[in-house]
């Protein structure tokens, strides 16, 4: 059974189909690659998978639970977490504190525990602390763990998102254009490193790109989304050579 | 019974009236610099007392008087958003600008403490017609009431004109739409949101003297509790929108003067409560649109 | 690792010791002054006073600094506190004789009552963003204070009788008393507020606060204020924590009138005491000690409370310096031109900082 199953899942806003009937299944473990000119409904997709927005048609099974239209949180602890496209970073918390921030619903202690300090904040703290210095260090970030997220390069701050997201223990991660503003070494290291999580952590990732070497280097399979629809799907050589999907990039 | 009820419908309508342009100057700026103007009813008070001065001490008539107030109550909106609004236009914080505004509303209470001291001043009256009676004297409406209404009938015609027909109000609206795309088709912003803050605060000189001359008295604190009513009408009629300030300026003089039957303490918890309601019931006021946010 | 770990706990928790050395520091200071006889009756006099407005200043940060939301009504909070208390101080001044005790309860009582105030406002309240949400706290600020105006509560054979009209109203027995009367307030609350206890509750109000901004649900409060989009991606509940931090904040400003109460003999609510005015006057203490920083708002505090007492003669200028300097602070810290200017000229210095950490 697919890890994510979407059955003509759609959204209008005002009178504009922003998505209509948008199909895909994507295995356990699988790198899948959405792709479409701008403006075509990539992030849309996104927001309709988290809950940002709440779908008018269609269905969304993550591991064969039904998380259609639920709200966002609830969709984090089902399993699906994501990056932005433009960092939505904690500014001003450390960057351990962000990781930490993600581990929030792994691990609980009262709030009077916290406030009187006892035995289990101390306890609960310390593993949240252990758990979250080793995901940095696997993002190379553990030398900069008190440093401000704010005062991070840019390639840092996508590098902690990714982290975060990571924190939550997803199913499913989402990554929204990891590579814009890099440049092509930044992108190659980027490569890698999505290769590694996908291998380390057992993931299954969906992820939006312009950046054509970054997707056909290490997506499987691809979505072609054009003006809200899917154009084309299936493995990565054969939609890139597809001819619809090269009128579309380029024009007649 | 019944007579007392027109009587208190028409003084609602008075100080709605007031409201009503205060509220036209707070909803303008709200929907252009999308910022709440916490100094605008001090702008009020400071127009009350340039009257007051130009009319007791200077001895001028009270046209020139009302005109005084209004030019330097212009040229003080502009140079409150150049100086203190305009530098944090793009901050991170958009809490840093509302704290701001409270701070020039503080400075210039303060400024107006120590320079016309802390006691009420008798306000002269501008309008010498004592007004007309009806229902063979049953009814007595004042001159200032019926001035105050037919002025804020004008004001709001003239402004809803402005900024349907003429090319800087169509660019008011285009700022208020979209700050970037305007500057990119070549609007002038920054000339627009000055523009916006000098006709808001000639309105609000305006305000001051029909406030202060139904209400005959001015301190340096006149104005605070009118300009936050004023903004409570703004929202209830839906902030942006001039025809919405008007309706909910007329609306909570209303409430405000038909609670005041009961206890003025209640017509004020009143009034405020009104504003809750709408806020959580219907955040876009009577008139206002909607807004959704960007991921 | 660990040593990276362990060197960021030791900052944090230096930092708050820090705060409390001060606080410790000051009231000890003070005390001796006091014991000695050399501080002006004055001066002595408004030690409450200063203990009321630090823990409003410190409460009102929680919300402002590390929620990220203007509230304009706290005075409303500290007004519910005061006249909780003081109710019930007034009536069990007979039943519990113990000064102390009954003390002790009347400050739970206020804390409690505000804090359920915090909630009930709370919820509807903190659905709303930026500017609605700062005006409708102001709002419902006035909406106590005015309330309050118009309550009359009467105690006589036959039980408590109220009413929102006048003392005739409550329709009492000959024996009876009215216990809170409308405009005039409740007089002949014990003055049971001293010094020390103010300043036993500005140290409770810090411990609460430093501990739950440097815990699990602290971080989850600054994650929404930092960013409320992420912050819900990662699965943190937003209502929960925004009203945590509203409604802690809101039981801290009881706890500030619960002290005001038992420090005068006549409460009454009015524009200066409880009205929005005095939530800006606090408001200003946050910003000119620094927003989000909890031992700012302290000093600040102490500081433009005792300032204008010592300086009777820049009484008339006080507000307008404290005006102008809020604005200046504003502009300097926020306005992305002088951020770019700091970040120029000041940038040799932030480098050392941080190379030093």
């Amino acid at each position: 059974m697919a890890l994510l199953e979407v059955k003509n899942l759609g959204i209008s806003f005002g009178g504009l189909r922003a998505v209509n009937a948008f199909d895909i299944s994507i295995e356990k473990q699988e790198l899948y690659g959405l792709i479409g000119p701008n403006g075509a409904g990539k992030t849309t997709v996104f927001n309709l998978l988290t809950g940002v927005y709440r779908p008018d048609s269609g269905k969304v099974l993550l591991d064969g639970e039904d998380i259609t239209g639920k709200k966002t949180i609830d969709i984090s602890k089902a399993g699906i977490a994501r990056t932005f496209q433009n960092i939505r970073l904690f500014k001003q918390l450390s960057v351990l504190d962000n990781v930490k921030a993600g581990l929030h619903n792994k691990h609980h202690y009262p709030t009077v525990s916290g406030i009187l300090r006892l035995p289990s904040y101390r306890k609960v703290e310390r593993e949240m602390d252990e758990q979250a210095m080793e995901l940095l260090k696997v993002f190379d970030l553990d030398q900069v763990a008190q440093v401000t997220a704010s005062n991070l390069p840019y390639g840092q701050q996508r590098r902690l998102e990714i982290a975060r997201a990571l924190a939550t223990e997803p199913k499913l991660l989402l990554l929204d254009e990891p590579a814009a503003g890099m440049n092509p070494n930044e992108t190659g290291e980027l490569m890698d490193m999505i290769r590694f999580v996908r291998d380390e952590f057992k993931m299954t990732i969906l992820l939006i790109e312009h950046d054509m070497k970054l997707v056909s280097g290490i997506c499987e399979r691809l979505t072609v989304l054009n003006f809200g629809e899917v154009l084309s799907q299936g493995a990565t050589s054969d939609v890139l050579n597809d001819p619809q999907v090269i009128t579309a990039y380029l024009g007649e | 019974m019944e007579m007392s009820f027109i009587s208190y419908l028409i003084n609602g309508l008075s100080l709605g009236s007031v409201y009503a342009i205060i509220a036209l100057g707070y909803t303008m700026v709200y929907g252009i610099a999308k910022m709440l103007n916490f100094a605008h009813g001090d702008v009020i008070m400071i127009g009350a007392y340039m009257a007051l001065i130009a009319m007791s001490q200077a001895g001028l008539s009270p046209v020139i008087a009302v005109l005084i107030a209004i030019v330097v109550c212009t040229v003080l909106g502009v140079v409150i958003e150049r100086v203190a609004y305009k530098p944090l236009r793009n901050a991170a914080s958009s809490l840093s600008v509302l704290i701001t505004a409270i701070g020039v509303s503080y400075l210039l209470q303060n400024i107006a403490l120590l320079v016309f001291g802390s006691n009420a001043q008798t306000f002269p009256s501008v309008i010498k017609w004592t007004g007309i009676t009806l229902a063979g004297g049953q009814i007595s409406i004042s001159g200032v009431t019926i001035v105050t209404i037919v002025v804020c009938l004008i004001i709001m015609a003239v402004l809803v004109a402005f900024v349907q027909k003429t090319k800087p109000g169509q660019a008011m609206r285009a700022v208020s739409e979209d700050k970037g795309a305007a500057q990119l088709m070549g609007i002038n912003v920054n000339g627009t949101i000055a523009l916006t803050f000098a006709i808001g605060s000639a309105l609000a000189a305006v305000a001051g003297v029909l406030y202060c001359s139904a209400y005959p008295s001015v301190t340096p604190y006149t104005g605070a509790m009118p300009g936050i009513k004023a903004f409570v009408a703004a929202v209830f009629g839906g902030i942006g929108s001039i025809p919405g300030a008007f309706i909910g300026g007329l609306l909570l003089g209303i409430i405000e003067i038909f609670g005041r039957v009961y206890s003025s303490q209640l017509a004020d918890a009143l009034v405020f409560a009104v504003l809750i309601v709408v806020l959580l019931v219907k955040p876009t006021g009577l008139l206002g649109k909607k807004i959704q946010e960007k991921v | 690792m660990k040593k990276v770990m362990s060197k960021a706990m030791n900052k944090t928790t230096k930092n708050n010791l820090i705060t409390y050395a001060i606080v410790i520091a000051a009231f000890v200071i003070m005390q001796t002054l006091i014991a000695t006889g050399s501080v002006p009756s004055l001066i002595e006099g408004i030690m409450v006073p200063v203990c009321i407005y630090v823990i409003m200043a410190v409460s009102l940060n929680l919300v402002v600094g590390i929620l990220g939301e203007l509230s304009l009504g706290h005075a409303g909070f500290m007004c519910v506190g005061a006249f909780s208390s003081a109710f019930f101080s007034k009536c069990m001044k007979e039943v519990i004789t113990v000064d102390a005790l009954r003390f002790f309860l009347a400050m739970l009582i206020g804390i409690a009552v505000a804090a359920v105030f915090g909630i009930l406002i709370g919820i509807p309240v903190l659905r709303l963003k930026g500017d609605y949400l700062a005006i409708v706290t102001l709002a419902f600020g006035e909406i106590i204070k005015n309330l309050v105006n118009v309550l009359f509560i009467g105690k006589d054979s036959n039980g408590f009788h109220f009413s929102m009209k006048d003392v005739m109203a409550l329709d009492m027995e000959p024996d009876g008393t009215v216990i809170v009367n409308g405009p005039q307030g409740i007089t002949g609350t014990p003055q049971d507020s001293t010094f020390l206890i103010g300043f036993i509750m500005i140290l409770i109000s810090l411990f609460v606060i430093l501990n739950l901004i440097n815990s699990r649900d602290g971080r989850a409060i600054m994650a929404i204020r930092d960013n409320r989009i992420a912050a819900e991606s990662i699965g943190i509940n937003i209502t929960k924590y925004k009203l945590m931090a509203f409604t802690v904040s809101a039981a801290l400003a009881g706890s500030a009138g619960v002290l005001y109460a038992h420090n005068l003999s006549t409460l009454t609510a009015n524009t200066n005491n409880f009205g929005y005015n005095q939530s800006i006057m606090i408001l200003v203490f946050v910003v000119l000690g620094g927003i989000g920083s909890i031992r700012g708002s302290v000093i600040a505090a102490v500081i433009l409370t005792l300032l204008p007492e010592l300086l009777r003669g820049m009484q008339d200028y006080r507000m307008l310096i404290y005006a102008i300097v809020l604005i200046a602070m504003m502009l300097f810290n926020w306005a992305p031109k002088a951020m770019e200017w700091r970040e120029r000229h000041l940038r040799f210095g932030r480098k050392k900082e941080e190379a030093g950490e």
